[in-house]
């Protein structure tokens, strides 16, 4: 069963499903990692929550009109323009009240989701609203879905992955150098606009694939796990739509498998252990490395300052400086210094004349200020330059 | 305790007697994401004093004030406050930060900020009594405040924002003052009031430490310097250790060669 | 007329009111300290937390489902922090990350167990049912002075006066470090002050306030009265104190406009049938807001 959804040999409308989720996955992962370079990843959640009352009133607005409401591209209109509303008002309150940007967002999706249930109960209410089967856009549901719709979502899909690759140039501009971007004629304006428009279709597609409550999900994820393996924004957005598509994929060829496994909830959660992973191995940046670097340079600064304080015949203060000498066979147990501890702390003592030496010079003071009591003289200055400096030294501080 | 447990090259516990020091740092390293911005750092502030923290940008002047005050966790050293931990002399420092590091546009007022800086006084409950008051009032006073307690604090200019921050630093009546960038972005009209307060307080044997950048003013301000730049580059008084030489290593070849010939001929 | 009131409409009008005070105090703050989406995490995160309660007790009571609804807001807050500090995520992304990560499995979970016939569903979680928490034994105001009836009122009530109490007595207590660590947090830790620990309070404040009202009135008033009043109060002052005062009346008003508007309203237009309170809340806090953004006397710098 597993690897047959996974191979798409579910049927039609399953293999379109996957295709488009997907598609919408890496559209999502891309476009999330330029709004998470921009540190604006969260106004997804507004414009997403901003959707419903759209939906609901495109759907009133169609069963007003005679048909039966269910026509997914116009409840996708309706979602798209109000979600428009709700950006253009995030934008409005944080830039003509005093209100922050963060405040604007809780408020407008809180207020625009309250008021899409309030436009929900109104629609339970009408001859034709019992089965109008909303409620599948708040947390996604594509299982029994009609061809038509299959075919919407794979399609758009592809046309928000196409848009966002024409777009990328500028959005990559934009989110790294816009002081670059507008000397090269791309306006920051512009570039937030076309961010937002895509934030958007991801949003307006991924609708019926996730809901609009997880929708975000696919925009933040994969980019703050992509943002772990890579310090180049480029790599960001490649490794973010990978991210997304892999989580896209799996999570909609896994839920076609069992009735119970909604595709909304199991493409976040693959996405989540991705993130999961990334936090924990990545190379770098992730916590296994953090950790590890923390205390390598931690254990280096207590064994610079216990050097450096044998050399001048200094009291030692801290205990874990003390065990950090003893345990290296620098020191005895009773804290004198060992034959190896007298050798290695004059050698300390050495660079740090060094480079006090260097800070005096007339030509290469610079490159002291690269000191930080862990750097090592040799990897700043050449011998040639390193045997100049010593020259300057008093002749009793050790050989070279 | 009022010293210092040491052990010493021959093994033998010695004590350090830093009893008389406000502001005693040994050994101090401070790192952010994995590299020192201050290494290995011994400072020893002399009572009555007004020592300047002297060094270029990203030298860790800040970063050693704030983890002199516990603000921000050192990778390695110690701190005493007249001989002792830091927690328990709270009482007798008073802080004032960078102005940039709040947001401004809180809704609260002058008096307010002021009334802040008795809270060690006023704990959580007490009420606020005239004499409270009256005390905060004296201090806006002091700073040349006293017409603006009741404003919104978002309406002050830059160099008022600066003297109510120094004025909730004199409310809480402490005997050591540490002042992150007191000068930074302040007309002349503060600095100098500024000053003129600094040098009261110290004039009062109060003891007064400040980060400062602006090198021509240096000898005007403070009769004792810490030049630092990631380590120390020097200490002592004015006279002695604010010397071309000394600077010249602090900043290596970023300081202008103009004000060294100026200070050298000076 | 006094019996239908003391009984249909007064229990859900106090509970809405205390819900959506209980809500704003916290926000306040938050708002300040630019974590207003905090709110939106937390009232996320309560789904897993009653579904992951249900799962190990079998039972749907109030007492297993909050004390699940606080753990998960919790274990999000934390996490949340962890990933931000741990990984040096942006605030807002860590949030992005936790909450929508823990609903989903809230979600999935509640799909893969047996529920069928327990009232327990994701719509009941969003938008709570404050229509439904009537008074039954109430047979006129009387009713409010007879100890028999008022042992009857919807468990709801006292629940939701309790946590409103909490907070309100926690606020107070702490007034001047929570001032103080908001505004300043580099000086409150010079005076010695746990400010790490202060933020965790609010956080715990807030997720209090919203365990409480999710069951009643569902998670979308708690997202809207954590931010909605405290952002149209802060237009309306510059002065903390004035501020909370206001956040309180906002948050009064939505409460009450909204409830008798979604169940009075649609009446008067000539529709049958009322509308979802908790939304009807939500939005009139957004109209309040808006008014605020365009005529409070502080909205702007």
């Amino acid at each position: 069963m597993l690897a047959d959804a996974l191979f798409l040999q579910l049927g039609y409308n399953a293999a379109l499903v996957a295709l488009g989720a997907t598609a919408l996955g890496i559209a999502a992962g891309a476009v999330g990692a330029f709004l998470y370079l921009r540190k604006r990843s969260l106004v997804s959640d507004a414009i997403s929550h901003a959707t419903l009352p759209g939906l609901a009133l495109a759907f009133i607005v169609m069963v007003l009109l005679g048909s039966d409401g269910r026509f997914l591209p116009g409840l996708l209109a309706g979602s798209a323009l109000s979600a428009w509303l709700g950006l253009w008002l995030v934008s409005w309150m944080s830039h003509r009240t005093r209100l922050a940007e963060d405040a604007a967002i809780g408020a407008v999706l809180s207020v625009f989701f309250g008021f899409g249930i309030v436009l929900l109960t109104v629609i339970q209410s009408l001859p034709a609203g019992r089965q109008a089967g909303l409620e599948g856009f708040l947390l996604g549901s594509t299982a029994g879905m009609l061809r038509s719709d299959a075919l919407t979502i794979a399609a758009g899909g592809l046309v928000v992955l196409a848009l966002t690759y024409a777009l990328r140039r500028p959005l990559l501009m934009g989110a790294f150098d816009p002081v670059h971007a507008r000397m090269m004629g791309v306006a920051t304006r512009q570039v937030d606009l076309m961010l937002m428009t895509l934030v958007m279709a991801v949003t307006v597609v991924g609708l019926k694939v996730v809901g609009l409550i997880l929708i975000v999900a696919l925009l933040i994820i994969p980019a703050v796990a992509a943002r772990f393996w890579s310090d180049q924004a480029e790599r960001v957005v490649l490794i973010s739509g990978a991210l997304g598509g892999l989580s896209g994929y799996t999570g909609a060829a896994l839920s076609a498998t069992a009735p119970d496994l909604p595709t909304g909830p199991i493409i976040v959660l693959v996405a989540f252990g991705l993130f999961a992973t990334s936090l924990l191995v990545a190379p770098g940046r992730g916590l296994l490395a953090t950790a590890l670097r923390h205390r390598q340079v931690q254990q280096r600064v207590h064994l610079r300052q216990g050097l450096l304080a044998l050399a001048h015949g200094q009291p030692i203060y801290e205990g874990l400086t003390r065990r950090i000498l003893r345990r290296q066979g620098l020191t005895r147990p009773d804290g004198v210094a060992t034959r190896d501890g007298r050798a290695a702390a004059s050698r300390a003592l050495r660079d740090e004349n060094r480079w006090q030496a260097l800070r005096r010079t007339e030509h290469l003071s610079e490159l002291a200020t690269r000191d930080d009591g862990l750097t090592r003289i040799e990897d700043v200055l050449t011998s040639d330059q390193i045997a100049t400096l010593d020259a300057t030294l008093a002749p009793q501080k050790g050989g070279a | 305790m009022s010293a210092l447990e040491l052990i010493t090259d021959a093994g033998q516990p010695v004590a350090e007697d830093l009893s008389q020091a406000p502001l005693a740092l040994r050994g101090l390293t401070v790192s952010y994401h994995d590299e020192p911005v201050v290494f290995s750092v011994d400072m020893t502030i002399v009572p009555g004093s007004m020592t300047g923290i002297i060094g270029p940008n990203g030298a860790g002047k800040s970063t050693l004030l704030k983890a002199a005050l516990g603000i921000v966790t050192p990778l390695a050293g110690r701190v005493t406050v007249w001989g002792q931990p830091l927690g328990k002399m709270r009482d007798r420092i008073a802080y004032v930060p960078q102005r940039a590091s709040v947001d401004w546009d809180f809704p609260t007022q002058v008096l307010d900020v002021v009334l802040m800086g008795m809270y060690r006084e006023l704990g959580l409950l007490r009420r606020v009594r005239p004499r409270h008051v009256a005390h905060a009032m004296e201090c806006l006073t002091r700073v040349g405040m006293q017409d603006f307690a009741e404003r919104q604090i978002g309406q002050l200019s830059g160099g008022q924002q600066q003297r109510v921050f120094l004025a909730r630093a004199l409310a809480q009546k402490a005997d050591l003052y540490l002042l992150d960038e007191p000068f930074a972005g302040v007309d002349a009209a503060t600095e100098a009031a500024i000053i003129g307060v600094l040098k009261a307080l110290r004039d009062e044997g109060k003891t007064v430490v400040a980060v400062h950048h602006d090198l021509s003013t240096v000898e005007a301000y403070f009769d004792r310097v810490f030049l630092i730049n990631r380590r120390r580059m020097g200490e002592g008084p004015v006279a002695t250790a604010f010397t071309q030489d000394a600077l010249q290593a602090t900043y290596g070849g970023r300081l202008s060669d103009g004000f060294v010939a100026r200070q050298s001929a000076g | 007329m006094g019996f239908e009131f003391v009984a249909l409409s007064l229990p859900p009008l106090v509970i809405g009111v205390l819900a959506a005070m209980a809500c704003a105090l916290p926000g306040n703050f938050l708002l300040l300290r630019r974590q207003a989406l905090i709110g939106d995490a937390i009232s996320h995160v309560v789904l897993p937390g009653i579904v992951v309660a249900f799962l190990i007790t079998g039972l749907v009571a109030a007492v297993p489902m909050m004390l699940g609804a606080a753990a998960a807001a919790l274990a999000a807050v934390v996490l949340i922090e962890a990933i931000r500090r741990l990984g040096n995520v942006e605030p807002g992304a860590a949030m992005g990350v936790v909450f929508t990560a823990m609903f989903a499995g809230g979600v999935l979970l509640l799909e893969q167990s047996d529920t069928s016939g327990v009232h327990l569903d994701v719509e009941h979680a969003l938008y709570g049912n404050l229509e439904s928490l009537i008074w039954l034994d109430a047979t006129g105001w009387a009713s409010l002075t007879d100890p028999q009836a008022l042992a009857a009122l919807p468990p709801e009530l006292p629940r939701m006066a309790l946590a409103f109490l909490v907070v309100a007595i926690v606020t107070a207590l702490f007034w001047r470090p929570l001032k103080l660590s908001t505004f300043d947090e580099g000086f409150a830790r010079s005076l010695g002050l746990p400010t790490g620990l202060i933020g965790l309070g609010i956080v715990v404040m807030a997720a209090l306030a919203a365990v409480a009202a999710f069951d009643a009135v569902g998670s979308i008033i708690v997202i809207a009265m954590f931010i909605c009043p405290p952002a149209a109060a802060r237009l309306m002052t510059n002065r903390l104190e004035h501020q909370v005062a206001w956040s309180l009346v906002f948050a009064t008003l939505s409460a009450v406009l909204g409830y008798v508007l979604a169940g009075y309203g649609p009446l008067w237009i000539g529709a049958a049938t009322s509308v979802s309170a908790a939304g009807m809340i939500a939005t009139v806090s957004g109209l309040l807001l808006a008014a605020a953004c365009l005529w409070a006397p502080h909205r702007t710098a």
